[in-house]
């Protein structure tokens, strides 16, 4: 996928119009990014009135459940945002449709990528905006400047890292019944396996042990911490059962995982689209 | 001036050979025509030229550029409209252009241009508009046939473009083949139509079962027959015994050539006779001497059908018929996903 530099043009202009196609998409058929912003307000409401009564002290640096819960729904919302990317890829590849853009002369077949990137960054950063908004309505504050591109750098590594995965199953699986399949398997138990809704201290050791390696978990405590007042890169963002990890831990970590993902899918992704 | 040059290509998918060591030349500016009943290659043939799969064995070269080493460069050569059409439902016809002009790096200034050209040209001012998903099959190959020529390809693949379609859009695309034909534009086509091969190509190719069966202009490739056809039943229905004896006498009169007996016709007689002389009678008097009656005989001039008869003992219509139920398309289309 090497990309020459008179072609950065064409790169460009082909990746837009990628990107426009999927807004266009998304503009004709809202529903479920209304659903993605719905769904957690809804969680927001149950879970926080749910445990309304938890007991404060088990919440680090928080002082109310419906505080701690925001960032883990913020997470959340790019996660699964990210986690479908893959699939108007898989009914493109289905339809047809992929081979439209397979006999063209793309610049680079990287623009498929990226297009889906860009999407769903800027998808999931809307969505967890209106998420922060609403939570600010019910009282639960909201980050400063420093705080908030916390939050979106941390998301935008997060978005990367899933997003790549999801390309790549819907390259690998036989079709979208299976990758579907897949994302639903994988969606909720991950959820529940971080510490969106609950703080490790919370939890059985094993499954403590779980929530410090889920990636979701990197990306949950540094927003948690860009909520907090006196909010800085050094601040300890998780009680991991092997040690505290710092906020600025834990995005490297996220970025590592990021980096990872795409050094190991892209032979794949290279055989794929050649 | 051979544009396009393939050489020993075959194609094997598992255990079906769908090309087996083809040779074909294409002149620059001409429209050539491959024709073949369901399942005769012609796809496979046309998703190779255009980068989509590659050969097990063999080379294409368009322009002297390598279509396996040099994909790139093919793509900006070529147009090509799938046999499956393929479009965004959600999008507008235009949207679909506007896109497919991008994928091809169309600038700003041309794409509107090109664009509105191919909408009057494809007459679909009417329905431009409209989101994909509500267009008939009619629109939706025009719109396909559109986005395959935005960027005015040098080669323009098309595969099976007309099955299925109205007379009128059918009628549209042709008068379109010719006028682009007219412009040095080398166009592919493939079809199961003969009628559609026989006015359009300037050369033809025929394949059956991965393999070609015999390449030439429509004319010479008739005109070697050197008369006319004639199909003969001696019952409506009859059997390979008996169809074997007719041939047996049919063999032995003077002028009478290539006699095939077509099975899936009631077992009638196919053969072409010599126009100077009066055979008809001959025959007919051969025919009464053994015994026979005729049932019926039909006289016509020989049409590219007949070449195909001839190598395989099938019409093309017949050919076709038996193998639309046989494929398993569901599982080839998840095969060849990409
Ligand atoms: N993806 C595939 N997997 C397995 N067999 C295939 C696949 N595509 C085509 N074939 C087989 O290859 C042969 C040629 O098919 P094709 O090129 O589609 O012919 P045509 O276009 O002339 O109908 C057929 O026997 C068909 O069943
Ligand atoms: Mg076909």
């Amino acid at each position: 996928m090497k990309i020459q530099q008179y072609n950065l043009l064409f790169l460009y202009q082909e990746t837009a119009a990628l990107t426009k196609r999927l807004f266009i998409q998304l503009k004709r058929r809202p529903s479920t990014f209304f659903a993605g912003i719905l769904q957690p307000i809804i969680w927001l409401f149950l879970f926080g009135a749910l445990f309304a009564n938890a007991p404060k002290d088990f919440l680090p640096g928080v002082d109310s459940y419906g505080n701690f819960l925001g960032a883990g729904l913020i997470v959340f919302t790019a996660f699964s945002g990210a986690l479908n990317s893959g699939l108007p890829l898989m009914f493109d590849r289905e339809f047809g449709f992929l081979n439209r853009l397979l006999v063209a002369p793309l610049a680079s077949r990287l623009s498929i990528v990226l297009s889906s990137f860009f999407y769903i960054t800027i998808l999931s950063f809307v969505q967890s905006l209106a998420i922060m908004f609403i939570s600010f309505l019910l009282g639960y504050g909201f980050p400063n400047i420093y705080g908030l591109g916390v939050v979106f750098a941390t998301l935008i590594l997060l978005v990367l890292f899933v997003t790549s995965i999801s390309l790549c199953l819907a390259f690998v699986l036989p079709g979208h019944i299976e990758l579907i399949a897949l994302i639903f398997v994988v969606n909720l138990p991950l959820l529940f396996a971080s510490t969106a809704l609950a703080p490790i201290s919370f939890m059985p050791s094993w499954l403590g042990w779980l929530a410090s390696f889920n990636p979701l978990t990197f990306a949950i405590e540094p927003i948690r911490i860009a909520y907090s007042s006196n909010f800085n890169l050094d601040l300890i963002a998780l009680n991991a059962p092997y040690g505290d990890l710092t906020c600025r831990n834990c995005i490297s970590l996220l970025f590592l995982l990021t980096i990872l993902s795409l050094v190991i899918i892209r032979p794949l992704l290279n055989k794929k689209l050649t | 001036m051979n544009q396009i040059k393939i050489q020993n290509l075959s194609k094997d998918y598992f255990e079906v050979k769908a090309l087996k060591k083809i040779n074909i030349n294409i002149t620059e500016g001409s429209l050539f025509g491959i024709l073949g009943p369901n399942g005769a290659g012609k796809t496979t043939l046309l998703r190779t030229l255009a980068t989509l799969i590659s050969p097990d064995e063999g080379t294409i070269k368009i322009n002297d550029i390598d279509v396996v080493k040099e994909p790139r460069k093919i793509r900006e050569l070529i147009g090509y409209v799938a046999q499956e059409i393929a479009l965004d439902k959600i999008l507008t016809g235009r949207e679909l252009l506007d896109f497919q002009a991008d994928l091809y790096h169309i600038d700003q200034s041309n794409k509107l241009e090109r664009i509105e050209l191919l909408i009057n040209q494809l007459d679909m001012q009417n329905w431009i508009d409209r989101k994909c998903g509500t267009y008939s099959g009619g629109m939706k190959r025009r719109i396909d046939l559109a986005a395959g020529l935005l960027h005015l390809p040098k080669v323009l693949i098309l595969d099976e473009p007309t099955v299925g379609l109205d007379i009128e859009s059918r009628n549209i695309i042709w008068g379109l083949l010719n006028d682009l034909k007219k412009d040095g534009m080398t166009i592919i086509l493939s079809s199961h139509y003969l009628d559609e091969i026989d006015k359009l190509a300037d050369t033809v190719v025929i394949i059956n079962d991965g393999k070609i069966i015999d390449q030439g202009n429509p004319t010479q490739l008739k005109n070697k027959f050197g008369g006319d056809r004639i199909i003969l039943k001696v019952r409506e229905f009859s059997d390979s015994h008996e169809s074997e004896k007719v041939k047996k006498i049919l063999e032995k009169i003077d002028g009478i050539s290539q006699i095939v007996i077509n099975a899936s016709q009631g077992y009638s007689l196919n053969f072409i006779a010599d126009r100077d002389k009066d055979l008809i009678t001959k025959l007919k008097v051969e025919l009464a001497y053994s015994k026979f009656k005729i049932f019926s005989l039909s006289q016509s001039q020989p049409s590219l059908d007949d070449v195909y008869l001839q190598a395989t003992g099938k019409t093309l219509q017949d050919a076709e018929l038996y193998m639309t139920g046989k494929r398993d398309l569901k599982k080839e289309s998840k095969q060849s996903m990409r």
